[in-house]
């Protein structure tokens, strides 16, 4: 099973920001990867974090825009060509990646990736086949 | 310079003798729509009034008010006054889906609108010996076959050029060496900045006046237009309901539009209750048309606030003359020219569904009018992809555009973002600034 990741509308605004990463923080909900996609118009900051269901209601209910949908996150060695073997291996199996960033922490030598793709079940086992491995928690 | 008219007679007209002559028409034409259309039977049965009440120009106000609604609900047929076989042309309205208003024309209805229209270009100097340039939009649209018409009239050489094609517009205005240029005032700064970028100077062309209407336009904006083309620029007014343009067109003195009085007459109303007001008050314009006969229209309430005056004007005209349109009575915008109504914007969010939660912002830059829709994103229509955000954004910017005729910018903005003042949204931001 792929990992859920938090999604929210963010305007381009003055505070928009600093209000979702409050509202996080004044609840101990934890950011383990983010990324922050931008337009001139506005932008979507996607987050893994400790509680998805807790922050995504919380988010809500401070009247930000939310979505919760599952990602691939995997697990590689840190070091130069790891990335690349996994969107090798993802290319051969003819999966697009529409976007993917990296965890905040490395863990031990390790670095962590989230990928997303249309078929998360089908790229897990095309990256599991190679010997990539997936994180589930 | 030599004072010259279309129509002296009419044009500088005592205002005694224009006035038996509105009555005269009045009751001829009162009596032809209670005759043939049954709207007006109804209405003026309503109000209890026959057209043998009706026996001068004092007695207008004793007739019902005609709306936009009202023609739309008729069509396309139901204010025909004359049989089908009579009418040689139609007009529309501009780019209002759904919201259309079909004009008929027999071939008298054409000849004077064309007439009205020869007036405004003799009134700005125009001769058989002038080059006029018509770059308003042809077809259904009145612009271009209004002006197109009156050039004729003239005897100047006309160039249908239509609007758009700058490159084109510019090559025909110095191979052609125009005289006379009619268009949108924003279209004519347009050309005008083209003209400039190419290195052109104001005095290069041989242009003279300019005649722009269909859009609201500013005196800044008129200065403007007259230093970039070298030329003086003139109002005109009209609206498709009553014929086109030439409802009302400036003479050389440009303080106001002089009415063409003797087929549409002119009254200021109290929009909110429809009391007469007298000369001089600001309310909305209302027409009668007394002598068109095919679509014709008791009391039509424009919708456009403005002044009229009979102060003696230099140019000898006796008409009467309107002030520029001040502003709406209702929340009609006019962008690029054309008529754009917000409930229209609200039909297509929930159409697509999206709660109407949006906000207009309407501005000018470069003398061209800008359209940014605010429109507050729903849960559904958010995704964690750009991609899908940005295509629900062109997704609706493209029902929009179907929908009015020109492109907007449309702005996916975050749940309840959109100001709201005392609980209700501010809908329309209009930076143009046009009536202060």
């Amino acid at each position: 099973m792929a990992i859920k990741q938090l999604s929210v509308f963010v305007e381009n605004k003055q505070g928009t920001l600093c209000g979702i990463t409050q509202v996080l923080a004044e609840n101990g909900i934890d950011m383990k990867a983010l990324t922050l996609a931008d337009t001139t118009d506005f932008g979507i900051m996607r987050m893994i974090v400790t509680d998805t269901e807790k922050a995504g209601v919380l988010l809500s209910d401070k009247g930000y825009l939310v979505k919760i949908n599952s990602v691939v996150a995997v697990e590689m060695e840190n070091k130069p060509g790891a990335l690349s073997e996994i969107i090798a291996a993802l290319g051969e199996a003819g999966m697009n990646i529409e976007y993917l960033y990296a965890f905040i922490a490395v863990c031990g030598k390790n670095a962590r990736v989230v990928l997303r793709l249309d078929d998360n079940e089908k790229a897990e086992s095309v990256l599991e086949a190679k010997g990539v491995k997936v994180i589930r928690e | 310079m030599e004072q010259r008219y279309w129509q002296k007679e009419i044009e500088t007209m005592a205002y005694e003798d224009m006035r038996k002559l509105q009555s005269e028409r009045l009751r001829e034409q009162v009596k032809h729509v209670y005759t043939h259309v049954e709207f007006y039977r109804k209405r003026m049965d309503e109000k209890g009034v026959k057209p043998e009440d009706i026996k001068g120009v004092e007695d207008l106000n004793k007739l019902p008010f005609v709306t936009k609604d009202d023609l739309r609900e008729c069509y396309p047929y139901g204010m025909l006054a004359v049989p089908l076989k009579d009418c040689v042309r139609i007009q529309s309205t501009s780019g209002t889906t759904g919201k259309r208003v079909v004009a008929f024309y027999t071939q008298d209805d054409v000849e004077l609108w064309e007439n009205c229209c020869a007036r405004a270009i003799v009134a700005v100097g125009g001769t058989d010996e002038d080059v006029c340039q018509v770059c308003y939009g042809y077809g259904l649209f009145t612009g271009g076959p209004g002006l197109n018409g009156g050039s004729h009239k003239v005897g100047c050489l006309t160039l249908p050029m239509s609007s758009g094609n700058t490159e084109r517009q510019i090559q025909f205005m110095m191979d052609l060496g125009s005289t006379i240029i009619c268009c949108t005032p924003s279209y004519a700064a347009y050309i005008g900045e083209t003209l400039k970028e190419k290195g052109y100077k104001p005095e290069d062309n041989k242009l003279k006046a300019g005649i722009f209407g269909a859009e609201p336009w500013t005196e800044e904006m008129r200065r403007e237009i007259e230093a970039l083309l070298g030329i003086k620029a003139y109002d005109i007014y009209g609206l498709t309901e009553t014929s086109g343009p030439g409802v009302s067109f400036e003479c050389q003195e440009q303080t106001g539009m002089h009415v063409n009085e003797d087929h549409f007459i002119p009254e200021i109303i109290d929009p909110d209750t429809g009391e007469v007001l007298p000369e001089g008050a600001k309310g909305e314009l209302v027409f009668t048309s007394i002598t068109k006969k095919a679509f014709p229209l008791l009391r039509y309430r424009t919708r456009d606030i403005c002044v009229l005056s009979r102060k003696k004007c230099s140019c000898g005209r006796t008409l009467i003359k309107m002030t520029k349109p001040m502003g709406r009575s209702d929340d009609m915008l006019i962008i690029r020219g054309v008529n754009v109504f917000p409930s229209q914007i609200e039909t297509v969010l929930l159409n697509e569904g999206y709660a109407p939660n949006y906000q207009i912002v309407v501005d000018r830059v470069n003398n061209t009018d800008t359209l940014d829709i605010n429109v507050e994103l729903s849960s559904e229509a958010f995704s964690d992809t750009v991609k899908e955000v940005t295509a629900a954004e062109h997704k609706l910017a493209d029902a929009i555009k179907t929908m009015l005729g020109i492109n907007p910018k449309v702005h996916l903005v975050a749940p309840k973002s959109i100001a709201r003042s005392e609980g209700k949204a501010v809908r329309i931001i209009d930076k143009r600034k046009l009536h202060d």
